[in-house]
């Protein structure tokens, strides 16, 4: 699937954004550097901080293949950043004590880049992503990055109104760290309980926005401590205590264990949210559904959107449109 | 009668009223517009009593602060038709998304399949306006939340379950909700209580049951053989010591 059905999909539901920010990210897009993590970075002034950068990932393993991302002057929008690309090997032997030393030495580039060079920010980093960001509306955005051009086999697209924090380029989704990528809808009212609890973990939090926390929170959960999605969305968006009361023994006991083990992690507020890896997807809301979401399939596809005309404009022929319960989760696998 | 034909493919709703209404004030009885696909508020406060046939899938807020018109929709429809709808009827041929007939204060709602979360949420009556939600099929939690007026009835056809979420009637402090079957109180939500059919339930049950048939086909005298339950607030006002002091 290339770019253009999502860019009119997600333009379709312009009137849920404010043109300040939007995205989308792509998986399958470097097939040729499959196996390397394409760090994505926007530099305020690239002579100035690419150096630094550049530094930091010498330092941690090698660069295959780097280039500014293209992007195409429309006249919409303001290129107050340049986003740039690495596809970097990192040096296993310099973590030799973690079993994923790639993932770590990764997150822990992005870290560092984020919170300790000013004027560069990594936006993605994941092996075989791309993320496309910036302020602007959807159709803009797509347009300046041409994403007509990126092939890949699951799509996100993210339209912002931002409300309680500015809009910018970084606070655009999908936010991404490594494998996950996450687009939001809604406000996460736990984000300070949620932030103490990842943070205490080794992440930092550099985005001004809630919605980051999301990505780690399932770096954490999934990656980490190996939970399948079913369980991972379950601490995050757990049941509420009567209807824990009533389940059987079994279930009853496994979803306290997880409201005790996860509590800080559970999150609270109005959220529709998507989470993609390279192995699928999951959407899933808070529990008592203070947000739209409706997927839709046809034959190994899934759609999920926050309203059904945009399913319907990506694939006029989609069937099975559903509304998924509170707080459960709709997982789509990649089969192939 | 005066058919009038809009296609609204690719058009934003703002052009898409201003066609509307034009078609109403050139006397237009009836309005049929086909490819609607995501434009929300559709029929906005339009007055009068033409009707609309929307085919395709209307965006949110269909039929809001209407007054007198009827819209059929042959389609699903996406979150809150019949957002504080004076007077008028919307038909759905299809579903549709959360907070339907929310805040609706008089006229009709009508949904052949099932609705999602707070369907009814802030219905309320006044004097002789009296708002009626109809579901064909099932509701999802928080039907009818602080609803202070109006009445909710669900037929369940083709569900398991007539109820199967939590907080049913949550904070409702008028109005009543009629569900067929029988309801596990677990499901009541907060200041919600179960209360016996009147006489005046019965008709006003078998009125919207007939209603529903007319629009969608259906066996009333089956649907009307059934029991049905009836949720009202728990006192004149449930929460007067929650919000206010004497």
């Amino acid at each position: 699937m290339d770019g253009s059905q999502i860019r009119k999909a997600l333009s379709l539901m312009d009137e849920r954004g404010s043109g300040e920010g939007s995205g989308y990210v792509v998986y399958g897009a470097f097939p040729e550097f499959r196996d390397y993590y394409a760090i994505h970075v926007f530099f305020d002034n690239i002579h100035l901080t690419k150096p630094a950068v550049d530094e930091v990932l010498s330092s941690w393993g090698a660069v295959r293949h780097e280039e500014e991302v293209p992007t195409y002057d429309t006249g919409k929008i303001k290129k107050v950043h340049t986003p740039y690309r690495y596809f970097f090997k990192p040096d296993p032997s310099l973590m030799p004590r973690s079993a994923t030393p790639g993932d770590d030495i990764v997150t822990q580039i992005v870290m560092k880049i984020n919170t300790t060079i000013p004027g560069a920010l990594v936006y993605s980093s994941g092996k075989n992503v791309a993320v496309f960001k910036a302020s602007g509306w959807p159709e803009e955005v797509a347009d300046f990055y041409r994403i007509e051009d990126y092939e890949g086999y699951i799509w996100l697209g993210h339209n912002r109104y931002p409300t309680n924090t500015p809009g910018w380029w970084g606070g655009a989704h999908p936010f991404n760290l490594l494998d996950w990528s996450v687009v939001h809808n809604g406000e996460i009212t736990s984000y300070g309980t949620n932030m103490r609890y990842i943070e205490s973990f080794g992440y930092t939090c550099t985005m001004f926005t809630d919605t980051e926390v999301v990505a780690y929170l399932f770096d954490l959960l999934i990656r980490q401590h190996n939970l399948p999605p079913e369980i991972a969305v379950r601490a995050l968006a757990p049941p509420f205590w009567d209807e824990i009361e009533r389940m059987p023994e079994k279930e009853r006991l496994l979803n306290t264990a997880l409201r005790l083990t996860y509590g800080p992690a559970m999150m609270n507020g109005p959220f529709a949210i998507v989470v993609a890896s390279q192995d699928g997807i999951v959407g899933f809301t808070d529990r008592i559904k203070l947000r739209p979401l409706v997927t839709g399939t046809n034959g190994d596809r899934l759609y999920i959107s926050s309203e059904e005309a945009a399913i319907r404009t990506y694939d006029p022929d989609v069937t099975g449109i559903e509304m998924p319960r509170a707080g459960e989760p709709v997982i789509g696998r990649v089969i192939a | 009668m005066k058919t009038v034909r809009i296609d609204a493919q690719g058009l934003h709703y703002t052009p898409l009223n201003t066609m509307i209404r034009e078609a109403v004030a050139g006397g237009a009885t009836e309005i049929v517009i086909d490819h609607v696909m995501g434009q929300r508020f559709i029929a906005d406060g339009l007055k009068g009593n033409a009707t609309l046939v929307i085919n395709g899938v209307p965006g949110g807020d269909l039929g809001m602060f209407m007054s007198g018109p009827t819209c059929v929709v042959n389609g699903n429809c996406e979150h809150a038709p019949g957002n504080t709808m004076d007077e008028g009827t919307i038909v759905i041929h299809g579903s549709a998304g959360d907070a339907v007939a929310h805040s609706m204060r008089g006229g009709r709602v009508l949904v052949r399949d099932s609705i999602g979360y707070r369907g009814g949420i802030h219905m309320k009556q006044y004097d002789s306006k009296r708002p009626q939600l109809i579901i064909g099929g099932c509701a999802r939690a928080y039907l009818g939340e602080y609803m202070a007026g109006g009445e909710i009835l669900v037929l369940g056809t083709g569900c398991r379950e007539t109820v199967t979420e939590r907080g049913l009637g949550s904070g409702i402090h008028g109005g009543a909700i009629f569900v067929r079957g029988e309801v596990d109180e677990w499901y009541l939500g907060v200041g919600a209580r179960k209360a016996p059919l009147t006489g005046t339930d019965r008709e006003d049950i078998e009125s919207m049951v007939r209603e529903f048939s007319r629009w969608f086909g259906t066996d009333a005298d089956a649907l009307l053989k059934e029991p049905y339950t009836k949720i009202v607030p728990s006192s004149a006002r449930p929460f007067a010591n929650k919000y206010t002091w004497e």
